[in-house]
């Protein structure tokens, strides 16, 4: 056996395939925008089935949905902030601009639990309509959303904190990028399908 | 305790659950605990728990987890089987003041189950097992893309099935058909844990499911060896990709339909309720989205085992192999294009219901030009009648009758009149047995070798199949005939006497069918006694044509000692043609993952948040979700997560291996 035909029918030193890590997070965000597509398609049969009580006219506050959605769009271009400081390397300022966007998102599912308890208050629950069922579940949903994505950027400044920017902890916050700015993206679809089609 | 206490903390949980006074689940309960305690007995007697724990459960080796998604399928396919003999007899005796043996709400509890477990914890493990072993093996790579998220999977597919075999002892299971339709799923006509067991066993397999997709393709599109282009993949990886595309497109609308159903039945929310604007229509829509889909991520990946064993069973490449990669493409896209034909009836008007029918129509065309590819492979080709290749043109006569009727069924006035009947029946499992098992099982006996370095004996195999193929047409050939007589599907009991001798052809197709899964056991015994006389130490046994006949069987951890190099889609035998000589030196260090326990911890709790969720024991859920996070978040606490297999140890293993292949020649 000559060396020749080793080399072209094998590989001689270690194959390292590219990692697959951004492109599987991508595929699972798109099943979780089926999800999301699914809440949508119900509020879009549900949507005006107000079982004889008050619809998205009578009960949204586009004041309080409009600082919503700046606290959301904001936390956005901070996270941006963050993945650029994480290009310059630098520890601190990344925690600091993630510890501002976590704020953001804490402001947002504030607000967003405000107006659930005020709604659900004045007995406009859930249970009430098919309506609120939808308007719930989607909104709802969008906000578990918040939660957890808080959650994970808690353990990221944790991590990113005590290794530093590894390779694996800077994919990992590219993954929490993507999972933030798609869930940017779900509430501008919230806030156009829902809200402001809602009170016209 | 005080009743207060009782209620947080067991739920609706008591001794009531328990159905001591069903003799047949009272006596199957005596067999599985006696069964059970022997298993672990003996396990415990020969220390095999370290064994299992260290090698087999927490490893992240894709051919361990694919051997262990396969087990599992065939260990529910006993019991789904012994649902489907239990639906059988009663049918086959329930006529007139005769009421049969399982009463009404026991029958639709098995009727349920049965539809459930075949689909979703036989033929789901054993494709999903299939893929994860075969796919990296076929492209060259050492490993899936994430491997720990793979051990995960399917310790979540294990946990969901865990839950409904529970439903038999504890409570009960739904008692709605397998898809469980509101209102009758609701909490109004069903208040019993019977629907929760099928939502969060499905939900948590689900889990399982989409994410073994989502690594599926990530290992797919990342990880070929070098060479290998999209178009030179085998057709097995092709169907794979395809596959794993349609689950993770698929499996989330499930996963939010049930998440929808299980908020009405635990809040009280109004998606398919009756009353205040609720829609039953819409989960109606909304389960046949994800279902049709579903029927072809079962198919799908048989058609690659077919392919693959035709054309290496006939000696010759594959006949139209573009045309094969552009049938599966057309095929995944159309699937999505059909689901309304499962509701013809129900009112959507003459132009909705055209369009479905016509698509459905449609995907006979890229199926049938599948079925003229493998009769083109075989056309002139030296074909080795091997049990697979039995399997395979059993298929072929078998699948493409289902497929008929399947057309037949597409046509929505004749849909009016077949709605609900056996004729359905007979169908749908015309496709699924002659098509998706008998793919499963021309696939075991095709692959076991290459797992286990030792192939299945063929007498054994020979019994199997025939039973099989004619146990299939006794049972299910009178039921299109009753179906096509306006028999519905989903009776107990029956008042016109002359439709009971139909009943008794099909329960001695059943009995068939047993002895076929007898067989099938039997084979697999015989083998292991007489696995000396059978083994292949050449690693390719079939002659086969893709990379991973070109490892030893069963192949070494790392797969390939050297990533190969891809010219051909038939790799292997573009090798063997060249005249390849195995490399014998020079070996390096390879990269590996570590094994980890996390998977099966996760899911294991999980389980159990399952089954409290379905007692609504209320504290203890929220314990174990707390759990859950922490639990996932410390794991992502390891970074220390793979080696390498120091190449001293390479050599020792292909020295041996050397010195094996020494000894045959």
């Amino acid at each position: 056996m000559s060396d020749t035909t080793l080399n072209n029918r094998f590989l001689v030193r270690e194959h390292h395939p590219e990692n697959g890590t951004l492109l599987g997070f991508w595929l699972y965000l798109m099943s979780d925008c089926l999800v999301f597509a699914c809440l949508f398609a119900a509020y879009g049969v549900l949507g005006r089935s107000y079982a004889g009580g008050p619809g998205g006219a009578e009960l949204f506050d586009l004041p309080i949905v409009a600082a919503n959605t700046a606290l959301l769009l904001l936390s956005s271009i901070t996270y941006g902030f963050a993945m650029l400081e994480m290009q310059r390397g630098k520890v601190g300022a990344v925690q600091l601009w993630l510890a501002i966007t976590g704020l953001f998102g804490a402001g947002f599912l504030g607000l967003e639990l405000y107006e659930f308890h005020h709604l659900i208050e004045h007995g406009h629950g859930p249970q009430t309509s098919a309506f609120l069922t939808s308007f719930f579940s989607l909104v709802g949903t969008h906000g578990l959303h918040v939660t957890f994505g808080i959650v994970w950027l808690i353990t990221l400044m944790i991590q990113v904190g005590k290794f530093g920017l590894t390779t694996a902890n800077k994919r990992r916050l590219m993954c929490l990028s993507m999972f933030w700015h798609f869930l940017d993206v779900v509430w501008i679809g919230v806030f156009t399908f829902v809200y402001l089609m809602g009170v016209l | 305790m005080t009743p207060d206490l009782q209620t947080l903390l067991l739920g609706k949980l008591s001794l009531e659950a328990i159905p001591y006074h069903e003799p047949i689940l009272v006596m199957t309960f005596a067999a599985v605990a006696l069964g059970g305690a022997a298993l672990l007995g003996a396990l415990t007697y020969f220390k095999l728990w370290g064994y299992l724990w260290r090698e087999w459960f927490t490893s992240i080796d894709h051919k361990k987890i694919g051997v262990m998604y396969i087990i599992m399928g065939i260990i529910f396919l006993l019991r789904g089987f012994a649902d489907a003999v239990m639906m059988r007899i009663q049918q086959s005796v329930a006529f007139g003041d005769n009421m049969g043996f399982l009463p009404p709400h026991h029958y639709d509890q098995v009727f349920t189950a049965h539809g459930v477990i075949m689909i979703f914890f036989v033929a789901m493990p054993l494709v999903t097992g299939f893929m994860n072993y075969v796919v990296p093996l076929q492209i060259g790579a050492r490993d899936v893309a994430f491997p720990f998220l793979n051990n995960f999977s399917f310790w979540m597919t294990a946990s969901g099935g865990a839950l409904v075999m529970v439903s038999l002892f504890i409570g009960e299971f739904a008692k709605t058909g397998w898809l469980a339709y509101p209102p009758l799923s609701g909490i109004a006509f069903s208040p019993d844990v019977g629907v929760d067991y099928y939502i969060w066993s499905l939900q948590i397999a689900g889990v399982g499911t989409l994410l073994s997709g989502v690594n599926l393709i990530a290992t797919i599109v990342k990880m070929r060896a070098p060479g290998m282009t999209m178009m030179k993949m085998p057709i097995f990886t092709w169907t794979s990709l395809c596959t794993n595309v349609l689950i993770v497109a698929a499996f989330p609308v499930l996963t939010a339909v049930l998440a929808m159903l299980s908020l009405d039945r635990y809040v009280g929310t109004n998606f398919f309720t009756n009353d205040l604007g609720g829609n039953a229509m819409m989960y109606v829509n909304l389960i046949w989205i994800w279902g049709h889909p579903e029927v072809y991520i079962l198919v799908l990946p048989v058609f690659g085992i077919f392919s693959e064993v035709v054309s290496t069973f006939s000696g010759k490449r594959l006949f139209g192999y573009a045309s094969m990669v552009y049938a599966t493409v057309v095929i995944t896209i159309l699937s999505y294009l059909v689901w309304l034909h499962h509701f013809f009836t129900m009112g959507s008007g003459a132009s909705v219901n055209s369009f479905f029918g016509i698509t459905t129509m449609i995907i006979s065309i890229p199926t049938g030009a599948k079925i003229f590819n493998w009769l083109f492979t075989m056309y002139r080709g030296r074909i080795q009648f091997e049990v697979p290749m039995l399997w395979t043109v059993g298929f072929m006569v078998t699948f493409t009758i289902g497929g008929m009727t399947g057309v037949l069924l597409a046509v929505p006035p004749a849909d009016f009149v077949l709605h609900n009947s056996l004729f359905l029946i007979a169908h749908f499992h015309n496709v699924i047995i002659g098509g998706v098992l008998f793919g499963l099982m021309a696939g075991i006996n095709f692959w076991f070798p290459k797992a286990f370095g030792f192939k299945l004996d063929a007498f054994w195999g020979k019994v199997s199949f025939w039973c099989w193929q004619i146990g299939f047409f006794f049972a299910f050939m009178p039921l299109y005939v009753l179906g096509l007589m306006g028999v519905t599907r989903r009776m107990s009991h029956f008042d016109d006497p002359s439709l009971q001798v139909w009943f008794i052809i099909a329960a001695f197709g059943a009995a068939l069918i047993a002895a076929g899964i007898g067989a099938f056991l039997v084979q697999i015994g015989v083998s292991i006694w007489r696995r000396k006389e059978l083994a292949d130490f050449t690693g390719d046994p079939w002659g086969g044509r893709t990379l991973e006949w070109s490892t030893s069987s069963p192949p070494p951890a790392y797969n390939f000692a050297f990533t190969p190099r891809v010219y051909d889609n038939d790799a292997w035998h573009d090798m063997k043609a060249a005249g390849f000589q195995r490399p014998t030196g020079g070996f390096v260090d390879i990269h590996m993952p570590k094994n980890t326990g996390a998977g099966i911890i996760l899911a294991g709790i999980a389980g159990v948040m399952g089954f409290v969720m379905i007692w609504h024991m209320w504290l203890i859920a929220g314990v174990s979700f707390a759990a859950l996070i922490l639990t996932a978040i410390a794991h992502t606490f390891n970074y220390n997560r793979d080696y390498y297999v120091k190449a001293d140890e390479v050599t020792t293993t292909e020295e041996a291996r050397t010195a094996q292949l020494a000894q045959l020649a």
